[in-house]
């Protein structure tokens, strides 16, 4: 950044009579393959992000196909009338938010915990085995997951069903009628999916924390529990306080695969598992509801966005090099 | 503690503390492996056992009946495959030229449009349009219900991977080789072809198998926009064989018409099965480049 500031000060006065305009013709004729480069993505990300944030207008239409997105009249704030009138908006929020909140913490917590444990197997061959295996599951795309969820949870055949929950006198459960179950079962399955690629990022962090601050602190006798209460934890803290707060921007957004196909889309969970995501999936594709879900889309968007930008600032204050812009 | 540490400050605690450590971690690690054996098992067992007595861990009798129907019967999974595999092969090389083509100029110091082409891809972080949006012009305006284009074309854009490329290169790629190419008279592409995409190859593997996993693991754009079963991928077929079996055994059951069904298609078995054969190559491939992801990891975690 700070090279190419003086031979900017130096080119200003040298062409004062062509003004930016000009400067800005020669910049793109100079720079010509440079901005060729550019183009493809640029035209992908007006495709795929861009154009999809103008149709937010979509909420406030009443569509039909007849007349089509521009044609169709407008609806005012009728959609969100609807939304806001059922009982779904409340649920589907409240879902989304408390999941989310649950997932984040203790993903925090188990991720850094295990970081610090993997960090402490001292034979390097085991510890590298057990890292190879722990992230393995995150590879594992959604509806594999979903199909490992049911091969424990099947109502007939199911390994916890047929095998576990009859030692403790339950016999055949069919878990996909059970709503009241799903926040574990979910909380479950994402911690397993997730976690072990989630110690990566912190087991990389305390890699980097220099040897020279243990040495120091067992030479003055500190024990393991101190070296990691005192040394490990304070440094991790950063990293920890940031990525958490990242998370936050996102708190209205969920994964559909895990509430959507580990649930099979069980109508009788909905009062648990149902989210936003979700929500607005099955108002377009199943229901072909436009107008509901374009509204809760709408309404996701817009908060997800201040929520992002409130968490960014917050970062900021806390750590002016990590946040995210 | 303090005399044995003296002389080895390097020492990670006690042995009993190492053999708990290990416990656990070869405890945590059998919960990460064993679901998937589980399975695998399954998709071994005979269907009759099954139905018997359950999905167990070890089947009594190996029985690769399930993998012998789908092996018949392959029209389904050869085209599901071969789907998955076309989209995932240009996919993959579009984006991660895509991405280095985007984040060289954001790397070059001299470019005056660095700032503009950042925030562009900035805003694309912060702000989304949504499903409805995105679903009505990729459906409505471009036209590609039942196109692979649909399948490719979501996951081409990724500002976050772009950040991560242009940090790398940033990290990695001095800017007088940039300088020295200019002056041996190499033109823009030839500098970024074979000078930079060369040493990035360690950023741009990273990517590149971040990306294969996408695409082989998607199955949110099948679902929005594939109705042909032609152009089913493979994840998309499991979402239907998980749903469908469901639904027959509901809709028959009890008929005598369900137990034709049953002894005639191993169903259990061979859902499994299809699910092994779809995760079969990620397992391969991931050993291998688990160095890689690792490293990947790290660098977006630096900084994205």
């Amino acid at each position: 950044m700070a090279n190419p500031a003086p031979q900017a000060l130096k080119t200003k006065p040298a062409t004062p009579t062509q003004g930016r305009f000009g400067r800005l013709i020669r910049n793109i004729v100079r720079y010509r393959v440079l901005l060729l480069m550019l183009l493809p993505t640029s035209i992908i990300f007006f495709i795929n992000c861009y154009i999809p944030m103008f149709g937010l207008f979509i909420a406030f239409k009443n569509i039909n196909y007849v007349d089509g997105i521009m044609g169709s009249p407008w609806a005012g704030l009728d959609n969100f009338r609807f939304l806001f009138a059922t009982s779904d908006a409340l649920r589907v929020t409240i879902n989304t938010v408390a999941y989310n909140v649950v997932f984040i913490i203790s993903g925090l917590i188990l991720s850094v915990s295990l970081a610090i444990a993997i960090n402490e197997v001292r034979n390097k061959l085991a510890s590298k085995f057990f890292q190879t295996v722990m992230i393995m599951p995150n590879f594992l795309s959604m509806v594999v997951v979903s199909f490992i969820v049911y091969a424990f949870l099947h109502p007939e055949y199911g390994f916890l069903v047929k095998h576990i929950l009859p030692m403790f006198g339950y016999s055949s459960v069919n878990a996909y009628m059970h709503p009241n179950a799903w926040p574990y079962i979910l909380w479950i399955t994402k911690m397993w999916h997730s976690i072990g690629i989630g110690s990566v990022i912190y087991l990389a962090a305390i890699t980097g924390i220099s040897e020279e601050l243990y040495e120091a602190a067992v030479m003055d006798g500190a024990s393991k529990w101190q070296q990691i209460t005192k040394i490990t934890l304070p440094l991790l803290t950063p990293i920890m306080v940031i990525l958490t707060i990242l998370n936050m921007g996102g708190i209205f957004r969920s994964d559909f695969g895990l509430f959507y196909h580990v649930t099979l889309d069980s109508g009788a969970l909905r009062s648990t598992t149902d989210v936003i995501d979700t929500y607005v999936y099955r108002g377009l594709i199943q229901l072909n509801d436009l107008g509901m879900s374009s509204a809760a889309n709408f309404y996701q968007s817009v908060v997800g966005f201040f929520l992002v930008i409130g968490a960014n600032a917050l970062a900021r204050k806390l750590n002016r090099d990590t946040a995210l812009f | 503690m303090t005399t044995a540490s003296r002389s080895n400050p390097y020492t990670k605690g006690s042995t009993t503390a190492q053999i708990i450590l290990n416990v656990f971690f070869i405890a945590f690690s059998l919960a990460c492996i064993l679901p998937i054996v589980l399975i695998v098992a399954i998709s071994l067992t005979n269907e009759k056992a099954l139905t018997l007595q359950g999905y167990k861990f070890w089947p009594d009798h190996i029985d690769a009946s399930a993998y012998q129907y789908l092996f018949k019967h392959s029209e389904t999974l050869v085209k599901a495959y071969g789907v998955s595999l076309t989209v995932t092969v240009i996919g993959t090389v579009l984006a991660v030229l895509l991405i280095a083509l985007y984040a060289y100029p954001l790397y070059r110091k001299d470019f005056p449009f660095k700032k503009t082409f950042n925030f562009y891809l900035l805003i694309t972080m912060l702000f989304s349009g949504g499903l409805v949006p995105f679903y009505l012009l990729y459906v409505n305006y471009l036209d590609l219900k039942d196109s692979l284009v649909a399948l490719i074309l979501p996951g081409l854009s990724n500002a976050f991977y772009i950040f991560i490329t242009r940090t790398f290169f940033q990290q990695t790629i001095p800017e007088e080789m940039i300088e020295s190419g200019k002056l041996d008279g190499a033109s823009e592409w030839r500098i970024f072809f074979q000078l930079v995409l060369p040493i990035s190859l360690p950023v741009l593997a990273t990517i590149g198998l971040f990306t294969t996993l996408m695409y082989w693991n998607d199955w949110f754009n099948s679902m929005l926009f594939i109705n042909d079963t032609n152009k089913f991928s493979l994840q998309y077929v499991m979402i239907q064989m998980i749903r469908q079996a469901e639904f027959f055994k509901t809709q028959l059951a009890g008929t005598g018409v369900a137990l034709m069904v049953q002894e005639s298609v191993p169903t259990e078995s061979l859902r499994m099965a299809m699910v092994v054969l779809s995760i079969g190559p990620i397992l391969f491939i991931y050993p291998f480049f688990q160095k890689y992801f690792t490293k990947g990891l790290t660098i977006g975690a630096i900084k994205g």
